[in-house]
């Protein structure tokens, strides 16, 4: 996937020219479908969890993004993670919507539902509510998540589902070449939008934090600089950049301490807006606050019913309700 | 008043007792009258003592239009009788108008020389204007030619309530005069009243003040027919002689939610429904939510597309994945039913049809989405398609969904519509024992497995769940290789994939029941009917029969593919009529596909065919 979208056309990847060539060994008169199974690779025997290897995790799929493409990053990074997770590889599924990221799926080899435009965060919801087991990751992209799927993205937040959200924030769509996305910058010349793009970006992190997402860790001054020589401190409600050392007499005591586990959100909102140049720009743990989580609330609920009403009976069901006989 | 309701005189003067057969009343009121609740107690009672029913509420698409108007009037019609009935009844014989407006709308369907039982204390000038009435019609000659019975509901149901010491306010004790005009119908027809006596009690029960008014004004209702001379003649319809067996009163909308339930249970997964609320369809829901002592998972999703995509993906995880909508929100999910016909997952797609295009007539009836369901997606995107005839039928066809889901994974449309999502029938309750098993099979060898191989009598893949060691695969939206599953762009492998998935469809076929014939086998003309039509259509050819005509009728509850034998018997008649509430779109898949003359008979008023309709159609083919 570019960057910018602006590349040549000896780089164009339409999403017909980038899957052609994957699967060219069907026959040429047709599959039938009395064949044998060949020697496919969906299922390979599951090793023992915790001996997993970065290569359990790696499909047999050619990996098609362009040459260069951050996409390969995150994909290596992924599969190499894994396996440290400790769970069991058959637990584990990728869902995906459209664009370039989300052939991810294909390149993982657990299971894997490559979906429609927008939509994944949707399918993810019906799989990890009627199955809680399973650790479900949703691979999207700026315009899959923020655009045709903005909608999804904020219910599936709000509901706080435990999922795992990697959004590839390219700020391009890349699959079809190259027009703006909800996240490209304003005045971003591309081929919809030569003239520079005039809506305004959304901050995919804002979002999120403003639909109630909950995460990660926490506890230390905000502190920067490749000579952690800068810090963020409060100036009335307004971040500040202020700078550290004798020069100005200001040490970490004086900036601001990162509490993940704070509930109110307005801080980590206050984060989430912090954009370069004008400040650093925040990576890591911004939110991670407990709450229950839509599959255990609903799977209780279930429970609950159970035990005050008994485990439903088909019989009593059906004779409910006004009855009476006819002789 | 007082002393009637302490000492109901029952039997005090002789009256005329009539015995009819067959009676049809349309209670009609303000949309704030409660006048489906009247309906419905007498529909229940009616049920308990031994008659057929056929109900049809017909309810304004606004929650209150204002007090009066003709746009707020709300009509519950139902047919009761002492043999086999179908239909709620072509024409009222009885009207009960608590407004004028409610007779403005309903006067014109009554029959001549009918009956009608008005309120006269709300035929005052506002009122009258309201319905747009130029002058009075109790006093002008608008109600020429009808039985009418002017009664002071209103003044008599309070006057009664303060003799009684009901300590209401005079609007709450207002509200209970449905229970009086009911009454007064109790008595006509020679109802009991314990049954609604009894519903009083429970439904009231955190507030006895209110259980006390309402039985005192169903009471004086009963009594104050009893004891004027109002009425001169009182009917009684005898039990109708139907199948023995155990009954239970029951709408489309609750026999679908409960037929969903059973599915899953015969299925041994459990159900999961996804639904974004939507006129017709939101009392599954409802009803859905209360069964989660099945282990059923309802999840009201933010739109109809997270709904659709939900219930897909528990499919995908083995579930029973149903998602339930009306006609505006099918057109939202196609793009996720089409991505569940590529992934070739069981899912099921309830649809309640109401009018249409667009938000078109939410309460109204409506079959015009066969052809949505049927080739309403982008690409050769087939998928099986059922549809209930009958409000208990409804039970029986969500299992017949469930278990073609599972059998062919694919995608099934379930296609009801407001007339029996609303409508009521008696339903002859079924032995569990008596009920199919539905078998799902899971891929479970890794040495053997492979995603879109494909089973020798059904074509369908393996269903392979996450969670299962060594079946991890990729699906998706993109056209899938042959066997592996893999993405694969090849001609030869598309064109193959293409056939293969419609000729799974078509090879359902093998596993659904013949189409049954009503009467002779061949002849002069078939009546084809599908859905709802079912209750209008047999009535009408079973008339017509009676009275020696050629006339057969077959109804379809597999719309595609279509039973084996449809070709067959539509080319054993000269000519073959469908009645549908669309512009023919049966009559054009027929036409199609065995080439029949077939001739559509449309009707798109947003209410179901009048049994003489038919027959007069049909007639002009004989």
């Amino acid at each position: 996937m570019s960057t910018n979208g602006q590349e040549g056309n000896g780089n164009k990847r339409t999403e017909e020219q980038a899957a052609g060539g994957i699967g060219g060994n069907v026959s040429g008169a047709g599959p039938s479908p009395e064949s044998e199974p060949g020697s496919v690779t969906a299922g390979r025997p599951a090793p023992p969890p915790g001996k997993l290897t970065k290569a359990d995790f790696t499909s047999d799929q050619e990996v098609r993004w362009c040459p260069g493409c951050g996409d390969y990053a995150i994909l290596n990074n992924v599969q190499k993670v894994m396996p440290e997770l400790g769970i069991p590889r058959e637990k584990i599924v990728f869902v995906s919507g459209i664009g370039c990221s989300s052939r991810f799926p294909y390149y993982m080899n657990t299971y894997g539902f490559h979906t429609i435009h927008g939509r994944a965060p949707a399918i993810a919801t019906g799989i990890k509510a009627s199955n809680p087991d399973l650790s479900v990751w949703v691979i999207t992209g700026d315009g899959d998540a923020l655009s045709i799927g903005g909608n999804h993205f904020m219910h599936a937040i709000r509901r706080n589902l435990d999922l795992n959200y990697i959004l590839f924030n390219n700020r391009i769509y890349g699959l079809t070449k190259g027009q703006y996305s909800p996240t490209s910058e304003f005045g971003k010349k591309t081929k919809s939008t030569p003239m520079g793009v005039i809506d305004y970006p959304v901050n995919p992190l804002s979002l999120a934090i403003a639909s109630g997402v909950l995460y990660l860790e926490h506890g230390k001054p905000m502190v920067f600089g490749k000579d952690r020589d800068k810090g963020i401190r409060m100036n009335g409600t307004l971040p500040e950049v202020i700078q550290l050392g004798s020069e100005t007499g200001l040490n970490e005591n004086d900036c601001l301490v990162h509490d993940s586990h704070e509930k109110d959100p307005s801080v980590a909102f206050m984060l989430a807006r912090m954009e370069f140049p004008s400040f650093p720009q925040p990576v890591g743990i911004f939110r991670d606050v407990q709450r229950d989580t839509y599959e255990d609330l609903m799977a209780h609920q279930i429970e609950e019913a159970v035990s005050r009403q008994g485990r439903g009976q088909l019989q009593k069901l059906i004779h409910s309700g006004d009855m009476w006989v006819v002789d | 008043m007082s002393a009637i309701i302490e000492n109901p005189p029952v039997g005090q003067r002789e009256r005329d007792v009539e015995e009819v057969e067959t009676v049809t009343i349309r209670f009609a009121g303000d949309s704030g009258d409660g006048m489906q609740l009247t309906g419905t107690q007498f529909t229940n009672t009616s049920a308990i003592v031994g008659n057929d029913i056929s109900t049809l509420p017909d309810f304004p698409a606004e929650i209150r239009a204002p007090a009066g108007s003709l746009p707020g009037v709300s009509g519950f019609q139902l047919n009761f009788s002492s043999r086999d009935i179908r239909t709620p009844g072509d024409e009222p014989n009885v009207l009960v108008a608590m407004n004028p407006a409610a007779l403005k709308v309903n006067l014109a369907d009554l029959e001549d020389g009918g009956t009608v039982i008005v309120n006269t204390d709300e035929f005052n000038k506002e009122n009258l204007k309201k319905a747009n009435y130029e002058s009075n019609p109790l006093e002008d000659d608008t109600l020429k030619g009808y039985r009418v019975h002017r009664l002071p509901i209103t003044t008599v149901n309070i006057r009664a309530l303060q003799e009684a010491g009901v300590k209401l306010s005079r609007k709450e004790m207002d509200r209970c005069k449905n229970f009086f005009a009911l009454g007064l119908l109790y008595w006509l027809y020679d109802r009991p009243m314990e049954p609604t006596l009894e519903w009083i009690t429970a439904k009231f029960k955190k507030n006895p003040e209110i259980v006390r008014a309402n039985e005192v004004a169903l009471k004086t209702g009963y009594n104050f027919a009893d004891t004027t001379e109002v009425f001169t003649t009182h009917y009684k319809v005898k039990k109708a002689v139907i199948t023995p067996g155990k009954y239970r009163k029951i709408t489309g909308n609750e026999a679908t939610a409960i037929g969903f339930v059973t599915a899953a249970e015969l299925a041994g997964r459990p159900l999961f429904y996804g639904s974004y609320p939507i006129t017709p369809a939101s009392d599954i829901l409802h009803e859905l939510s209360r069964h989660k002592n099945f282990g059923v998972k309802t999840f009201q999703a933010e739109d109809e597309i997270a709904a659709v995509c939900a219930a897909i993906g528990a499919s995908f995880t083995g579930h029973v994945g149903v998602t339930g909508t009306s006609g505006p929100g099918v057109a939202l999910k196609q793009e996720a039913i089409g991505l569940a016909v590529m992934t070739e997952l069981p899912l099921v797609i309830i649809n309640v049809q109401r009018g249409g295009p667009s938000t078109g007539l939410p309460t109204k009836t409506e079959q015009a989405d066969l052809f949505q369901a049927v080739w309403g997606r982008n690409g050769e995107c087939p998928a099986i398609v059922v549809a209930p005839a009958t409000p208990a039928d409804c039970f029986h066809m969500a299992i017949e969904a469930v278990r073609l889901a599972y059998r062919y994974m694919s995608p099934v449309f379930y296609l009801s519509d407001g007339y029996l999502a609303n409508g009521a029938e008696p339903w002859l309750v079924p032995e569990i024992e008596d009920l199919p098993v539905i078998e799902v099979k899971f891929a479970d060898d890794p040495a053997t497995f492979m995603p879109y191989a494909r089973d020798e009598e059904t074509l369908a893949r393996p269903y392979a769940l996450p969670g299962t060691p060594g079946l991890e695969h990729r699906i998706g939206g993109i056209e899938k290789q042959h066997l592996t599953g893999n993405v694969n762009y090849d001609p030869e492998n598309h064109h193959f994939m293409v056939l293969m998935r419609q000729a799974k469809v078509d090879r359902a076929a093998q596993d659904i029941p013949d189409v049954e014939v009503f009467g002779a086998s061949e002849g002069k003309v078939l009546v084809l009917g599908w859905g709802s039509t079912y209750g209008s259509i047999t009535s009408a050819v079973e008339r017509m029969q009676a009275e020696g005509k050629p006339v057969s009728s077959a109804h379809l509850r597999h719309l595609n593919p279509f039973p084996a034998n449809l070709g067959e018997v539509l080319r054993s008649f000269e000519r073959v009529i469908v009645p549908e509430m669309n512009l023919g779109q049966l009559a054009t898949m027929i036409r199609a596909k065995y080439l029949v003359p077939a001739v559509p008979f449309s009707k798109v008023k947003g209410r179901p065919f009048q049994i003489r309709e038919i027959v007069r159609k049909v007639e002009e083919y004989l």
